[in-house]
């Protein structure tokens, strides 16, 4: 039996809070090993589409599905990367104890996490820090450990919530760079949120664009720009400008 | 030398007093210079009998702080947890809670006698109020993010308490158990002098009935030495174990 090609689906999803229509209508599907990135301003509902996709919530109408099966809990598949790293560490456990978290969860035996523990940090750049706590890390490090302990789930769809938006430029560029390179290693079905046009565009195989009250899908563009991508060619590409020029222009207007 | 700035106040007080006390002259019944109660202190620790009251009052504080604090930890726990828990034993607690633990005393005294039980029990009623409390709201206030990521990594209610729940609530786990302890020791030591014939407590009894002031103070000084010396090795043992948590503000004091 072979696993379906659309890993990750949105069947006429809307959700409800407290009498607020938050999402509305959305419908959309992820292929596998596809990177689509979500924009929009705060507020739209992308966050939330997330916490769907992760089991945290439930929809109000309509089917959130993975692998064609409707979403009703967590699953070990799905990892989950929130922007605020310093609070979805645990502050009590170093950096191996946290990525260990996740591989006790799995229920690998004790014996195996080491060295599992020790590829997880040495791809995401923390091989010289397995020893210290997240208090002594910097931000960038923090969100490398999360992303190192999602890993740890070995996941078929990696959720990324804004990562990156609280680090600074040169941080966010290198670790834009390596997400792109272990998603390629792994061939993760990636849901990307931003509020970082370029960014959306920079990672993205398609950007998907959220209008907001109620949280809606504006616009769906493909991203034809070849891989790897690079910081410098990629962004000087111009069909990178010409969409950027266009989205900007897009989400300039959904704003009026 | 800066550590020690803070003996200057009590040596100067204690020297006023004395000097004070000369200079008024004749015995007292009721008051002894500073001279005469450290005087009478070491004779009562020589002579063994602080010493046995100390052991019988730290003992009790201990067993009845040790029970006090572990089921009011636990019950906290599984309250913190549960909505519906806290709903159904809200009054009950709310009834509970504002009993004076050492109008309990009559009761105990009456249920187990004289002895370390009935003071055991009214310790550990003591303490488990404050350690419920605190137990609970550090429970009810961990780190959304966490309970979330114990979700998402599939964790059991098991795995999640002993991963998740219990370490990220130990830090007020343990400024509850210092608070519980301060508790323990004012009511362990007014059980003595109420109703319970042993302990410093009682040593203080005896030094008014034998009106021998001298021996009080050095109790009232040793008593203070004990609770002083408590806090502060459970602040040490605290810093200890926290030092690394960014989550954790070690310089707090109570």
């Amino acid at each position: 039996m072979s696993l379906p090609q659309v890993a990750l689906e949105f069947e006429a999803v809307a959700l409800e809070l407290g009498g607020r229509t938050i999402l509305q209508d959305i419908g959309f599907t992820v292929a596998r090993g596809e990177f689509v990135s979500v924009i929009g301003a705060s507020g739209c509902g992308k966050t939330t589409l997330l916490r769907l996709l992760a089991g945290l919530i439930a929809p109000s109408h309509g089917k959130v599905c993975l692998d064609g099966r409707p979403v009703t809990m967590p699953s070990r598949q799905v990892a989950l990367v929130f922007q605020d790293y310093g609070r979805a560490l645990l502050p009590w456990r170093t950096a191996t104890g946290n990525v260990s978290l996740a591989l006790e969860a799995m229920g690998v035996p004790p014996a195996e996490r080491p060295q599992a523990i020790a590829a997880l940090l040495a791809k995401t750049g923390l091989a010289g820090h397995a020893d210290k706590y997240p208090s002594q890390l910097s931000g960038g490090m923090q969100q490398r450990l999360q992303i190192a302990r999602s890993l740890a789930q070995d996941p078929a769809v990696l959720l990324m919530d804004e990562p990156f938006g609280a680090l600074d430029a040169m941080t966010r560029q290198a670790l834009q760079d390596e997400v792109l390179r272990i998603v390629a290693e792994r061939g993760a079905t990636v849901l990307f949120v931003t509020h970082d046009l370029d960014e959306a565009l920079y990672l993205g195989d398609r950007v998907v664009v959220l209008d907001t009250n109620p949280g809606r899908i504006a616009r769906m563009v493909d991203i034809p720009l070849p891989r790897p991508r690079n910081q410098l060619s990629t962004r000087e590409n111009p069909e990178f400008l010409r969409l950027r020029r266009e989205l900007f222009t897009a989400m300039q207007e959904m704003l009026a | 030398m800066k550590r020690w700035r803070g003996v200057i106040v009590p040596v100067v007080l204690l020297a006023l007093a004395e000097i004070a006390f000369r200079a008024r002259g004749g015995p007292s019944d009721s008051l002894a210079p500073p001279s005469r109660a450290v005087a009478a202190l070491l004779s009562i620790l020589l002579d063994g009998s602080l010493v046995v009251g100390s052991a019988q009052t730290l003992g009790t504080l201990l067993a009845g702080l040790a029970l006090g604090s572990l089921a009011g930890a636990t019950a906290g726990i599984a309250l913190g947890s549960s909505d519906l828990l806290r709903r159904m034993t809200f009054l009950t607690i709310e009834m509970l809670r504002p009993i004076p633990s050492v109008a309990l005393l009559p009761l105990s005294l009456l249920i187990f006698g004289f002895g370390y039980r009935m003071e055991i029990a009214v310790i550990a009623f003591a303490t488990f109020w404050p350690s419920l409390i605190l137990t609970q709201s550090a429970v009810v206030q961990i780190e959304p993010r966490l309970t979330e990521v114990a979700r998402l990594l599939r964790l059991s209610r098991w795995q999640t308490a002993a991963k998740i729940i219990l370490p990220a609530a130990a830090p007020r786990l343990m400024t509850a158990l210092r608070l519980a302890a301060g508790l323990a020791l004012v009511v362990a030591v007014t059980a003595e002098i109420v109703s319970n014939p042993q302990g410093l407590g009682h040593d203080l009894m005896i030094a008014q009935e034998t009106l021998r002031p001298e021996r009080m103070f050095a109790v009232l000084f040793w008593v203070g030495l004990i609770g002083w010396g408590k806090n502060a090795a459970l602040l040490r043992l605290e810093r200890r174990l926290f030092a690394h948590r960014g989550d954790v503000d070690t310089g707090i004091a109570a």
